[in-house]
């Protein structure tokens, strides 16, 4: 069953990329798959360990900086820059959640929330290595061997490549023995440390897992772009990031793609306001919250599962509680 | 009922997301219309530039198509909101180009978000004309690129000049922690050694800081002769006014990034006695009759106030200018993006509000030392000082 | 020793300004144990709202303050209503997420209503700048304090004296032990917003002689004055009045002895020093954990 949903899933992909010939859709999608990554990577964080993260894009920031530096500056092959980027973020990674996992709630979100800044300030005061506010241009294309990854085509590919095989990364983990264990200390860590699961490391393990997510992606955007700044890690990208979770719904796979799509979209449909973009922005926001807090994914299931009663059709059987 | 309701609400809320992400359909009014973009950063923390340049741009092709186009094709500006965020600069222009199909691009008001988009321009080979002055723009030099905004380095070379009359050795300087203020910091510190001075304490603010005292402090104990603080309001006003709350009677450089009446608005009389290089554009009536940028600027501040009701700023000029540059390139050009960068590069003599172009295939920003001047802010206004 | 006394001065000015935000927060967490994201931009709207009030439609000072007040007051009063109070589940990042959204709705409607560019008031009064051996300072810096600690009082005495102030702090301690007592908490909830806003606002009142006040300015105010909030202890008034000056010397001490680049950094390194080191703050009497 689950082999025959990412099938499909493929096979969207390559119609997609086919069927879509406007560039401007195509690096819309792009920038939705990157968004995913992204999103993916906080929602087991958030969702299944039920950590909070308000300061996440520094690991993305990190990451397409690493990348960005090591291909200008020293000239290194982008696959190389690649593992370069994963290991030095999730050595800050583990670095900060050590300490900072031992907060809960609040003052774990405002934890993150100063590493964030912290990470974002720093970024753009070291003007020297970044490049500053003016950011760094010129960064290199991907190529496999001959093979030129530049076009807007095969970046999409490679970008929803990187999500499906993240998916099904992110399923397998939440039905193994450690998602259950997630999910445990999520409903309730002290219980869980009671049955002998050893909280502080599977926290500290999904958080790196949860950054490794965010630098790939900021490793994506960066060679796709060609150029970064720190306008692209700073708080509100942390909010946004937080906010397509949410949205699209806690401890759902799927959810991160509806989240990210609609968050990445919205600004653009958004253009026809301008001036009043903002205002919807937080309207929308706000209302999505109010009406639907677990999110977009369990609310339109929950409305698929009451409309079942005006169509007299079998409902499915629930699966079991957790999904 | 309730039921059919929810299914009801669950299929609108999947037609209101499609309507969405198909994107409202815009109206083109006109099949042979020459489509212009404009990428400007209209809201957000520099809304201070988009706005004006936006409106600028909207107002040349208003006259433009009240005189019946060019070559018997109107002009349609299709403008997009960039909030000075790079990434969306990047979708922006990418909708531009392969969405709206357009001609030509001018903008963005901001470096970052330009050299964003610079790899995109050059790729699609799509005319770009941008409204910002960072350096990088146009050095190294890219084909499809142009900007219309003086150069950081004109205008820092137009601060020690005064300077060097005055004979100011030692300063001390204050830059706003984004990437204006990161230029001219880097434009400070190059052109120091040539014109004899030393830069004796360098110090950062914030955009929105609230008091700069500290800073302040730093740099009068290094004693230097005067003080430059680059940035764009409000932080300029703040630090005007600390230096006077302060008593410090050195001399007070500001850059071009205070050049509206704003700035005095805000500064108060602490703006008394503060000298800044500035477009033309502020100090027009003060100009000779023989100077050949007035009556291009009488006109644009004339139609631009009676248009829109309120006072120019120097920055629209940019797209004003920007946006009739390229309508000279566009004559003859029978649409052809090609034709429209060549003839862009060969604009010789062509006087804006910005100062005097001549294009070249080394030089796309095309601006002299005519494009600055030096005033001193005297009882609330600017007074052109003579060169 | 006149630097050192500038640094100083520089810093109780900052110091105060987040002395009066942290309050906010503070006021709003004692009440209902929530972290509102939008506390910065009640101070927003009433440094924007006295600017029109006073400087464009010159009302006498008194009148225009009491009624920026009121205004920001009714916002926030609706922001409780509206929003809050109709969450069904009120996971704590839920209603993170719906303040980060009205944060963001007042901004647009800010922006709309207030343009993009910055606005300057004038000082409360027309005094020249205090010169103490070489070091200036402002007046309006001693207005702000000078109203800080009469707030702080104010709400101790509101607390402890009044009534309403013991029911809202019952409310606090124990939602349902109140309402068992008879206490109309959801009312409570509404007041304790009602009185945060409020009390924002008056801190924008405050700051908008000496800052430039726009659409924009309450974001990164917020955020400090979290931190200073969290440095004195977010259960503590007097504890947000500590944190704020701190935070503010701190800073300018900072950029005195060190470098002006990385001042922004000093209030979430704070943050985080706090956190691992003290998490009730220097002056927290418990370890608040409410989720």
């Amino acid at each position: 069953m689950r082999k025959l949903k990412y099938g499909f899933f493929l096979l969207v992909i390559m119609a997609a990329g086919l069927g879509i010939t406007n560039s401007y859709y195509l690096q819309l999608l792009t920038f939705i798959g990157i968004n995913t990554l992204l999103a993916l990577g906080l929602n087991m964080l958030m969702g299944y360990a039920g950590q909070i993260s308000l300061g996440h894009a520094a690991f993305y920031g990190l990451g397409a900086y690493t990348t960005a530096i090591l291909t200008t500056a020293l000239n290194w092959s982008p696959w190389l820059a690649l593992p370069a980027a994963i290991v030095l973020v999730s050595l800050v990674a583990f670095l900060v959640a050590l300490p900072m996992l031992k907060l809960s709630g609040y003052y774990l979100g405002m934890g993150t929330l100063g590493f964030g800044m912290i990470t974002f300030i720093l970024i753009r005061q070291w003007s020297t290595v970044t490049g500053g506010d003016s950011g760094l241009v010129g960064v290199p294309s991907l190529a496999l061997g001959p093979l030129s990854l530049a076009s807007g085509k095969a970046y999409f590919y490679l970008v929803w490549v990187v999500v499906l095989i993240s998916f099904i990364v992110c399923e397998r983990l939440v039905d193994s023995r450690v998602g259950r264990a997630l999910r445990a200390i999520h409903d309730g860590e002290q219980v869980a440390a009671a049955m002998g699961i050893d909280t502080s490391r599977l926290k500290i393990g999904v958080f790196v897992l949860s950054a490794i997510f965010a630098s790939v992606a900021g490793f994506l955007y960066v060679h796709l772009v060609s150029f970064i700044s720190p306008n692209s890690c700073d708080f509100l990208v942390s909010v946004r990031l937080v906010t397509m979770v949410v949205i699209g719904g806690m401890a759902s796979i799927w959810g991160s793609l509806l989240g990210a799509s609609l968050l990445t979209i919205l600004p653009e449909s958004l253009h026809v306001f301008s001036d009043y973009e903002m205002i919807v922005y937080g309207l929308i926001l706000m209302i999505i919250m109010i009406f639907l807090p677990q999110g977009l994914t369990r609310g339109l299931l929950d409305l698929y599962e009451r409309s079942a009663a005006v169509y007299p059709r079998k409902v499915k059987s629930r699966e079991p509680a957790d999904e | 009922m309730k039921a059919a309701l929810n299914v009801l609400l669950k299929g609108l809320v999947i037609l209101v997301l499609a309507l969405l992400i198909g994107g409202i359909p815009s109206l083109s009014w006109s099949q042979n219309a020459y489509k212009i973009g404009g990428l400007f950063a209209i809201t957000g923390p520099s809304s201070f530039l988009g706005e004006p340049e936006k409106k600028s741009m909207e107002m040349v092709v208003e006259e433009i198509n009240a005189k019946g186009g060019i070559d018997g094709h109107l002009l349609e500006a299709v403008i997009y909101d960039t909030e000075g965020d790079p990434t969306k600069t990047v979708l922006a222009a990418n909708k531009l180009i392969s969405k709206d199909n357009v001609l030509a691009i001018i903008g963005p008001s901001l470096t970052p978000t330009t050299l964003a988009i610079v790899p995109v321009v050059e790729k699609e080979q799509v005319p770009l004309i941008s409204c910002a002055a960072g350096i990088k723009i146009t050095e190294p030099i890219k084909p499809w690129v142009f900007k219309t905004a003086q150069s950081d380095v004109l205008a820092v070379a137009a601060i020690y000049q005064h300077m060097q009359k005055q004979n100011i050795k030692k300063i001390g300087v204050l830059t706003v922690e984004n990437a204006f203020g990161e230029s001219g910091k880097e434009q400070l510190l190059a052109q120091a050694g040539p014109y004899g001075i030393e830069i004796v304490q360098a110090e950062s603010f914030g955009g929105k800081d609230t008091d700069m005292t500290a800073q302040l402090t730093k740099i009068r104990s290094a004693q230097p002769q005067a003080i430059v603080c680059w940035g764009t309001n409000p932080g300029p006003a703040v630090i005007a006014k600390n230096v006077q709350q302060m008593n410090i009677k050195i001399p007070l450089y500001q850059s071009h990034g205070v050049a509206s009446p704003k700035f005095l608005e805000l500064a108060g009389d602490a703006a008394e006695g503060i000298f800044l290089p500035t477009g033309k554009i502020l100090v027009t009536q003060q100009l000779p009759d023989t100077d050949l940028q007035k009556s291009v600027l009488v006109k644009y501040i004339e139609q631009y106030e009676k248009l829109y009701k309120m006072p120019v700023s120097g920055f629209g000029g940019y797209a004003y200018d920007a946006m009739n540059l390229l309508a000279k390139a566009l004559q003859g050009s029978d649409g052809n993006k090609e034709k429209i960068r060549d003839a862009l590069e060969k604009i010789k003599g062509f006087v804006g509000v910005s100062g005097t172009f001549n294009f070249s295939p080394r030089d796309h920003n095309g601006l002299g030392s005519d494009a600055f001047v030096m005033v001193q802010i005297q009882k609330g206004n600017w007074k052109l000082l003579s060169p | 020793m006149q630097e050192f006394l500038q640094y100083l001065f520089s810093g109780v000015t900052n110091g105060a300004i987040y002395a009066v935000i942290a309050l906010g927060f503070t006021m709003l967490y004692n009440a209902t144990g929530l972290i509102n994201f939008a506390q910065g931009e009640f101070v927003m709207l009433g440094a924007l709202s006295m600017i029109t009030l006073w400087k464009g439609l010159q009302l006498p000072l008194p009148a225009a303050f009491l009624l920026t007040v009121a205004v920001v007051a009714l916002v926030g009063l609706l922001l409780e209503r509206l929003a809050i109070r109709t969450v069904r589940k009120p996971h704590p990042i839920v209603l993170v997420i719906i303040t980060i959204g009205a944060s963001i709705l007042l901004r647009g409607i800010a922006m709309l209503v207030w343009g993009k560019d910055a606005h300057s008031a004038p000082s409360f009064s027309r005094l020249a700048p205090i010169e103490i051996a070489g070091a200036t300072l402002l007046p309006q810096s001693l207005w702000i304090l000078g109203v800080v600690l009469a707030i702080v009082i104010g709400l101790q005495i509101f607390h402890r004296k009044t009534m309403t102030g013991k029911a809202m702090e019952a409310c606090a301690i124990s939602k349902r032990a109140a309402s068992l007592l008879g206490i109309p908490s959801e009312r409570m909830v509404l007041l304790a917003f009602a009185l945060s806003a409020g009390m924002g606002s008056i801190g924008g009142v405050l700051i908008a002689p000496i800052t430039m006040s726009s659409y924009d300015m309450g974001m990164m105010l917020g955020l400090k004055g979290f931190c200073a909030a969290m440095l004195g202890g977010l259960g503590s008034s007097w504890g947000a009045v500590f944190g704020g000056m701190m935070l503010g010397i701190l800073e300018a001490m900072a950029v005195g002895f060190f470098s002006s680049d990385l001042r922004d950094a000093v209030a979430f390194f704070v943050l985080l020093l706090i956190l691992y080191a003290r998490p009730s703050g220097l002056l927290g009497v418990k370890a608040v954990q409410r989720f």
